[in-house]
C-alpha cells in the first residue's frame, strides 16, 4: 500500500478497488477492475457508454453487490451492502439527474436528508447552524429558496454541498457538468479542486469530456468494455492517448470540413416579433429578428432556462406563440403537419426519446412518422403499407448506424445514443430544407457525439438551413456559421463565427451586458 | 324557518352558518386528500371511505349511544380502506386513480349493504357548541351553533400547515410525494410512506363521513353523501395542496352548499333549488380558472400522476 499522500491531515479518504467484477447471469459487465484513488486526489473515471463505469461505481457505493472483488477505504477492506454502508463510511455521490428535491428549499433539502432528523425541527437553530457551516464551504448558494428556482449550476452545486453537509469525504460526480455552462462547470470543478487541493475531499468524476479531465484532474482510470484499459497522471498523458484506450482501434467519425458560405443564399427560416409564455406563465420570451439562411449553422447558446426551450417548442409547433411571424421560404409557418411536409421542415427538440418520439412504438413505426402516409412521391394514401415502413426503416437503420435488437422493438429500449440515431435518421432523411435541433448530443458518448455533429455538418453542406439550440458551448464553437446568444427570453448577442469569443458570449449569457 | 324580522340579512347569516355547518365533510376529507396527495398519491376513492363512514358511526353510535365511539369506529373503518388502496397501488402498473374510483364505488356498495337495518333508528348526535350567545337574534345563534368536528378540523388545518414544514415525517411526506428517486436515495421507501399516508388521509375522510350522519344532516340514508368526497379532491387542487387553503376553500364550497337552503328560507319560493347546485358550478368554474393549456399546475407534488 502506499503512502496515505500529502493529505493525511485533511479529511480526505483513499479508496481503492480491487479485482471487481460484476455479472449479470452470462454477461460480465464487469471484469477484475482495480483502480485506486489517494486521498485528496481529483480522479477522472473515464470510458464510453456500457463501459462499464456505472456499474463499477454502483458497487462501490453499494447499489450493486459485485460478483467478486474488494473495496478498501483508506487501506481497510470494507462491506458496503447498501448505499446507507457507503454513506457510513463517508462515501457519498452526485448523480447526473439531480436528487434534489424540488418543492423543498434548500435549507429543507440538507436537513431532511440527514440521518438523525429530530421529530419536530428547530428552524431557528438549524438555520444557524447552516449559515455556520456554509461558511466553511467556497460555495455561496441561497438556501432559503425552492430547490426548482435555482439555476442549474446552483442545483449542482447544492448537490454537492449536501454532500460535504453529510460529511462524505469521498465524492463520486457521474457527469457533473453535463447540465451546466462552461462558465458555471469551470466555476464548480475549480472550487470542487481547491477542496481536494486543500486535502477536505476525494473526488472521482465520471466525464466524456477531455478538456476538464485535463484542467482539473490529477489522475485518471479509463475503462472499456468492462475491462480496465489504463491509468496513469493526467500531466503525462495527452487527451489523444487517453481518447485511445477509451475507444481502442475503431474509427472516429471526423467532422467533414466546412465549405464556404455561399454569399447572398436564400433566406429560409424568418422570425419576427416572436413572443410566447414560458413555462410558468409568468415570463414572455420575446425574439424579435432571427434569420437563417440555407446552407449555414445558425447556434443559439444560453444558460438553460433562458426562454431557449420555449424557442425551440414555439418553432416546433408544441408551444402557442402569442405574437409574431414565422416564414420559412417567405411562407407563413404554424408547424401543420402539411406545412412541414410542404416546405421541407424538420424538428429534432432535447431529449426526443421523450419530446419527439412514442416510447412504445416499434423502431420502424417512430421512423415512419414523417412519411407513413405518403406514397414514394409525396402523395397522401390511405392504404398505409407496414412492409414499404419496414423496408425503408431498415434501409435507414442500417445507413445511421442505428443498433436496435430488431425493427420491431420498442424504441424506449434502444440506448440514448440510438434512440438519438434514430431520430436523425428520420428528419434527416429525404430533402431538408430546414433543420431545427436542440441539444442533440447532450448526454451522448463520445463517437455517438462525433458522428451526429459531422452529420449535421454534411447536412449544411447540402444547403440545409440549420438551427442549432445547444447549452454546449464548444458545440455550437465547432458546428456553428453564426452565434446568437439568448438571456432573458431575448437574443442579446450575434457574432459571426470568425470573431466569436468564448469570453464575450459567455458574459452575454449570464446577462452582464 | 322565520326570518321575517330581519329580511334579506337572512341570507348572509344563513350562508356563514351553512358555511361552517356544511363545510366540515369537506374540510376533513379535503384535508385527508392533501395529507395522501402530498406522497404522490391520488385517492378517488374517499366518497366511498366517506360514505361507509358515515353508515359506520351511525351505525356504531345506535348500538353503543356514543357519537365519539362511531366517529373512532368510522376512521377505523377508513384506515382499513385507505391501507387498502395504498396496498394495491403498490403493485407495478397499477393506476391509481382506477383503483380510487373501484374502491368508491365499492365502499357506497357496501355502506348500503350493511347500512340497511340502520336507516329507521336514531342515534345521539356530536355534541355543538353556542357561540352566538352575546347575540339576541335567533338566527345569529343557530348560525354560529358550532360543531365541535368543526373546530378541531380547523385546528388539524392549522396544525398540518405547521407540520408540513417543520416536522420530519411532514418533510419525509413532500419527499416522497415530489420524488421517488431522491426518496429512495435517502433510504425512504416510498411505497410505505405513500400507504400510510392513504391510510391517514382514508381515516380523516371517514370522519367527514361520520359528521354527515352524526350531526348535519344528522341520518344515515343512501342519499347522505352529495358527492362532497369527489368535490373535496376537486378542492385539493384550488388549494394547492395547502390544508389552510383547504379550510378557506371548505368554507366557500360549504358556503356555496348553504345557497339554496338559505334562499329557501327568506321565502324565495322559484329557482331557488338551482342554487343547490351552487357547489358542483363552483366545482366547475375552479377547476376551468385554475387550469391552463400552457402552464404546469404551480405547487403540484412532482409524483402525482395528474401532474407528470
Amino acid at each position: 500500500m502506499s503512502a496515505i499522500g500529502p493529505s493525511a491531515t485533511g479529511k480526505a479518504i483513499a479508496v481503492e478497488t480491487i479485482g471487481m467484477t460484476m455479472r449479470f447471469g452470462t454477461f460480465t459487465a464487469l471484469d477484475d477492475v482495480s483502480m485506486k484513488v489517494s486521498a485528496g486526489s481529483f480522479h477522472a473515471l473515464l470510458g464510453e457508454n456500457g463501459a462499464g463505469k456505472s456499474t463499477l461505481v454502483k458497487c462501490m457505493m453499494g447499489f450493486n453487490h459485485p460478483t467478486e472483488g474488494a473495496l478498501l477505504v483508506n487501506n481497510r477492506e470494507v462491506t458496503v451492502a447498501d448505499p446507507n454502508d457507503a454513506a457510513e463510511h463517508g462515501l457519498g455521490m452526485v448523480y447526473q439527474h439531480f436528487t434534489l428535491v424540488p418543492s423543498l428549499t434548500g435549507a429543507e433539502n440538507l436537513v431532511i436528508s440527514r440521518r438523525n432528523v429530530p421529530r419536530v425541527i428547530d428552524w431557528a437553530r438549524e438555520r444557524k447552524a447552516l449559515a455556520a457551516f456554509m461558511t466553511t464551504m467556497p460555495f455561496d448558494l441561497p438556501l432559503d429558496v425552492p430547490v426548482r428556482d435555482l439555476a442549474a449550476g446552483e442545483k449542482q452545486k447544492l448537490e454537492i454541498v449536501k454532500q460535504l453537509y453529510l460529511d462524505r469525504r469521498f465524492l463520486v460526480l457521474d457527469e457533473p457538468t453535463s447540465v451546466l455552462t462552461p462558465t458555471e462547470a469551470h466555476e464548480v470543478l475549480g472550487l470542487v479542486r481547491q477542496m481536494t487541493l486543500a486535502g477536505d475531499l476525494t473526488v472521482l468524476m465520471i466525464s466524456h469530456k477531455f478538456h476538464e479531465v485535463t484542467a482539473f484532474a490529477d489522475a485518471f482510470t479509463v475503462l472499456r468494455k468492462g475491462r480496465f484499459t489504463g491509468s496513469g497522471k493526467v500531466g503525462e498523458h495527452d487527451a489523444r492517448s487517453m481518447a485511445a484506450m477509451m475507444i481502442g482501434d475503431q474509427p472516429v467519425a471526423t467532422l467533414a470540413s466546412r465549405t464556404p458560405l455561399v454569399a447572398d443564399a436564400p433566406t429560409v427560416l424568418a422570425v419576427r416579433g416572436l413572443e410566447a409564455s414560458d413555462r410558468t406563465g409568468l415570463k414572455t420570451i420575446a425574439i424579435d429578428h432571427v434569420e437563417v439562411h440555407a446552407g449555414e449553422i445558425v447556434g443559439i447558446a444560453g444558460i438553460s432556462g433562458n426562454g431557449q426551450k420555449e424557442f425551440t417548442e414555439v418553432l416546433g409547433g408544441q408551444r402557442a406563440r402569442r405574437a409574431g411571424d414565422i416564414r420559412v421560404k417567405g411562407k407563413p409557418y404554424g408547424a401543420t403537419r402539411r406545412e412541414t411536409q410542404e416546405l421541407a421542415v424538420r424538428f429534432i427538440p432535447e431529449e426526443p426519446l421523450r419530446n419527439a418520439c412514442a416510447p412504445r412504438m416499434t423502431v420502424a413505426e417512430n421512423i415512419a412518422f414523417r412519411t407513413f402516409d405518403l406514397d414514394a412521391g409525396g402523395r397522401r394514401i390511405s392504404w398505409i403499407s407496414v412492409a414499404a415502413m419496414k423496408a425503408r426503416a431498415a434501409e435507414l437503420v442500417a445507413q445511421f448506424k442505428v443498433k436496435a435488437a430488431s425493427l420491431a422493438s420498442p424504441l424506449q429500449s434502444l440506448s440514448g445514443g440510438n434512440v438519438q440515431r434514430a431520430v436523425l435518421a428520420r428528419e434527416l432523411s429525404g430533402e431538408v430544407d430546414l433543420l431545427i435541433v436542440a441539444n442533440p448530443c447532450f448526454g451522448l458518448d463520445f463517437s455517438a457525439v462525433a458522428e451526429i455533429r459531422a452529420r449535421l455538418m454534411t447536412a449544411r453542406n447540402g444547403g440545409t438551413a440549420v438551427l442549432l439550440i445547444s447549452e454546449d458551448l464548444d458545440e455550437l464553437l465547432e458546428l456553428s456559421d453564426r452565434i446568437l446568444v439568448m438571456s432573458d427570453g431575448r437574443i442579446v448577442h450575434e457574432t459571426p463565427i470568425a470573431t466569436a469569443s468564448v469570453q464575450t458570449i459567455g458574459e452575454y449569457m449570464a446577462g452582464h451586458h | 324557518m322565520d326570518a321575517g324580522d330581519i329580511g334579506w340579512w337572512g341570507v348572509p347569516i344563513a350562508i356563514v352558518g351553512g358555511a361552517i355547518r356544511v363545510s366540515t365533510p369537506f374540510l376533513f376529507v379535503s384535508l385527508g386528500e392533501t395529507i395522501t396527495e402530498r406522497s404522490g398519491r391520488i385517492n378517488l376513492g374517499l366518497e366511498g371511505t366517506l360514505v361507509f363512514g358515515a353508515m359506520t358511526a351511525y351505525a356504531v353510535t345506535v348500538v353503543t349511544l356514543s357519537p365519539w365511539l362511531g366517529v373512532l369506529a368510522a376512521m377505523a373503518a377508513g384506515t382499513l380502506f385507505g391501507l387498502f388502496h395504498g396496498w394495491i397501488c403498490k403493485f407495478p402498473r397499477v393506476n391509481d386513480i382506477a383503483i380510487g374510483i373501484a374502491l368508491m364505488l365499492l365502499g357506497t356498495g357496501l355502506a348500503f349493504f350493511f347500512g340497511k337495518p340502520f336507516i329507521q333508528p336514531s342515534a345521539p348526535d356530536l355534541p355543538a357548541i353556542s357561540l352566538g350567545w352575546w347575540s339576541d337574534i335567533p338566527q345569529v345563534r343557530a348560525a354560529l351553533q358550532i360543531n365541535v368536528l368543526f373546530l378541531i378540523g380547523a385546528a388539524l388545518a392549522l396544525f398540518l400547515w405547521w407540520a408540513f414544514r417543520t416536522t420530519r415525517i411532514g418533510l419525509v411526506l413532500r419527499v416522497v410525494g415530489d420524488s421517488s428517486d431522491a426518496a429512495r436515495a435517502m433510504g425512504l421507501n416510498p411505497d410505505t410512506v405513500r400507504l400510510l399516508a392513504t391510510a391517514a388521509g382514508g381515516a380523516l375522510a371517514a370522519i367527514g363521513g361520520a359528521y354527515l350522519t352524526l350531526y348535519y344532516p344528522g341520518s344515515w340514508n343512501e342519499g347522505v353523501s352529495s358527492g362532497q368526497g369527489l368535490m373535496a379532491v376537486a378542492l385539493v387542487i384550488f388549494a394547492r395542496w395547502n390544508p389552510l387553503g383547504c379550510f378557506a376553500a371548505a368554507l366557500l364550497f360549504g358556503g356555496a352548499g348553504a345557497l339554496g337552503p338559505a334562499l329557501q328560507s327568506v321565502g324565495v319560493t322559484q329557482g331557488y333549488y338551482l342554487f343547490y347546485a351552487a357547489p358542483y358550478v363552483l366545482t366547475l368554474v375552479v377547476m376551468i380558472l385554475t387550469s391552463s393549456p400552457g402552464r404546469a399546475l404551480a405547487g403540484a407534488p412532482g409524483e402525482l400522476t395528474v401532474a407528470k
